[in-house]
C-alpha cells in the first residue's frame, strides 16, 4: 500500500474502524513507513489526550425532573389539567393539583440526592476497575450457583444489605455466581452474569443517605457500558462490553424482578 | 398504548441518555443555560415522535434529534456562528490534506504530557467550526462508533471518517499554537 493510501485511512485505523483486510493492510506498512507511523501516533495521542481531557457534560440536577415533569403520567394529573391543552406542552403546561403535589416531593428529595457529579464518577472508574480485575484474575466468583437460593443467604452473612439475586438463563443471561468486592471505601456485592461469551458484574451497594429511586442512567468508562440506577436504599450498576441493548435488557430484567 | 404506557416506554428508551443528550447540546451550543433550553426541546420533540422509533438502542436515535434541535436552535438564536470559516492559515502553516504538521515535537505524546491545563482541550475543541467539532466530540467524547455517528448526523461513515480526520488536525494545531502562546483567531 503506498503512503497516499494510507494517509487516508489512517483515522479509522486509529479508531479501529477498519476492516480486517484493510487494517492489515495498513498496519503492515506502518511496520514498513516511519512517516505513516509518525503521523499514525501523533494521531492516536491527539484522541486519547481528548478522551482523557476533553468535559463529558452531565446533565445538570433537576433537568431530569423537569423532563418528567413535561411528559403524561399518573391518570389524575391529567383529570385536574386545563381540558383542551396537551399535557407536555412546555412550558405553559398548566400545573394540575396532582402534578403540584408530585413535583413538590420531587423537589423535597432533591436536596436528599447527596451523591454530586464528581463522586459518581469517581465510583464508576472503580466499579470499571473492579470488573476488569474480575476477568483478569479469573476471580471472577467466590460462590459458583446460578441458584438464588444459594447465592442471597451466601451475601446475608457477610454483607448488612441484602442484594436481591435472580437468575435470567432463560432470557439469555444466566447468573454465574457471586463474590464480595470493595467500592467506595466499603464492601459491596456482586452478581456475575455470562451473556454469550462476554461477562457482565452486577454491583450493588447501599444508597447515600436517603437517597430516592433513581432511573437507569447510561454512560461508558474506558470503553465500558455502564449502567446505574438505584431502587429501595440500593444502588446498582452493571458493567460490561457487551452491546449496550443487551446491557439495558438485563438492567430491565433486574429491575422488572 | 395508552399515555401512561408510551411515557413509561418512552422514559425507559430515552432518559438513560439524558447524559449524553446534555453533552452533545452543551458542546454544539457552548453553553449549560442554552443546552438545558436545547435538551428539554429535544425530549418532547423525542416524545412526539417516540411512535415511530424502532430499535435497539434510544441512544442514536435521540442523539439525532437533540443534534437537530441543536442547529435549529442555533439557526434561530444565533446564525452567525454556524458560517465561520476556519483559517488555516493563522501561522502562515497550512494544514496539508496528508496530515498533521509536521514535526517540532518528536514526541507527540509531549504535547499533551501533564495537561497542565486540562481546561485547553475544552477551549481548542470548542474553537472549531461546528461541523467538526459534533464529529470530534461524538466520537472521542460520547464514544460512539462511525456508523452511530453517521446516523446521528446523517451523513456517509466516509464523510464522518474525513471530518473526524480533518476535526482531529484542526484540534492538534490549535493546541500547538496554545502553548506556544500564539492564540489562532477564529
Amino acid at each position: 500500500m503506498e503512503c497516499s493510501a494510507v494517509r487516508k485511512l489512517l483515522t479509522a485505523a486509529v479508531d479501529a474502524e477498519l476492516e480486517l483486510r484493510e487494517s492489515a493492510e495498513v498496519g503492515c506498512h506502518l511496520e514498513g513507513c516511519a512517516d505513516c507511523r509518525a503521523q499514525f501516533e501523533r494521531e492516536r495521542a491527539l484522541r486519547s489526550a481528548v478522551r482523557s481531557n476533553a468535559t463529558y457534560f452531565r446533565a445538570p440536577a433537576g433537568l431530569e425532573e423537569r423532563i418528567r415533569a413535561a411528559l403524561p403520567s399518573a391518570p389524575a394529573a391529567r383529570v385536574a389539567a386545563v381540558p383542551g391543552r396537551k399535557l407536555w406542552q412546555w412550558p405553559q403546561w398548566p400545573i394540575a393539583v396532582g402534578a403540584l403535589a408530585g413535583l413538590f416531593a420531587v423537589a423535597s428529595t432533591i436536596g436528599l440526592y447527596t451523591t454530586l457529579p464528581g463522586v459518581d464518577e469517581r465510583i464508576g472508574d472503580e466499579i470499571v476497575s473492579s470488573h476488569v480485575r474480575s476477568l483478569l484474575a479469573d476471580h471472577a466468583v467466590d460462590i459458583v450457583s446460578s441458584d438464588q437460593h444459594t447465592v442471597k443467604p451466601w451475601f446475608s452473612g457477610k454483607l448488612d444489605f441484602s442484594p436481591p439475586v435472580r437468575d435470567f438463563a432463560s432470557e439469555g443471561f444466566p447468573l454465574v455466581g457471586g463474590r464480595l468486592d470493595y467500592v467506595d471505601h466499603r464492601t459491596v456485592a456482586a452478581l456475575v452474569y455470562r451473556r454469550a461469551k462476554h461477562t457482565i458484574n452486577v454491583f450493588a451497594l447501599p444508597a447515600p443517605g436517603r437517597a430516592s429511586d433513581a432511573a437507569p442512567r447510561a454512560g461508558s468508562t474506558h470503553g465500558f457500558h455502564t449502567v446505574r440506577w438505584t431502587r429501595d436504599g440500593m444502588t446498582f450498576w452493571a458493567v460490561s462490553d457487551v452491546a449496550a441493548e443487551d446491557l439495558m435488557r438485563l438492567v430491565a430484567l433486574l429491575r422488572a424482578a | 398504548m395508552t399515555d401512561e404506557t408510551q411515557s413509561r416506554r418512552f422514559q425507559e428508551v430515552a432518559l438513560p441518555h439524558l447524559d449524553a443528550a446534555y453533552n452533545l447540546a452543551r458542546w454544539l451550543a457552548r453553553s449549560d443555560d442554552d443546552a438545558k433550553d436545547i435538551v428539554q426541546e429535544a425530549f418532547l420533540r423525542a416524545f412526539k415522535s417516540f411512535a415511530g422509533f424502532r430499535g435497539a438502542s434510544g441512544r442514536p436515535w435521540l442523539l439525532a434529534i437533540v443534534r437537530n434541535t441543536c442547529y435549529t436552535w442555533l439557526r434561530q438564536h444565533r446564525s452567525a456562528q454556524l458560517e465561520v470559516p476556519y483559517d488555516d492559515d493563522v501561522t502562515g502553516e497550512a494544514l496539508g490534506a496528508d496530515g498533521f504538521p509536521e514535526g517540532r515535537d518528536p514526541n507527540p505524546e509531549a504535547i499533551f504530557a501533564a495537561s497542565e491545563d486540562r481546561r485547553l482541550f475544552d477551549v481548542a475543541l470548542a474553537k472549531l467550526p461546528i461541523e467538526f467539532r459534533e464529529a470530534v466530540v461524538l466520537r472521542d467524547v460520547e464514544d460512539m462508533s462511525y456508523k452511530e455517528i453517521a446516523s446521528v448526523v446523517a451523513i456517509p461513515i466516509g464523510t464522518v471518517m474525513s471530518r473526524l480526520a480533518r476535526g482531529r488536525r484542526m484540534l492538534y494545531a490549535e493546541l500547538t499554537r496554545m502553548r506556544e502562546g500564539v492564540s489562532g483567531g477564529m
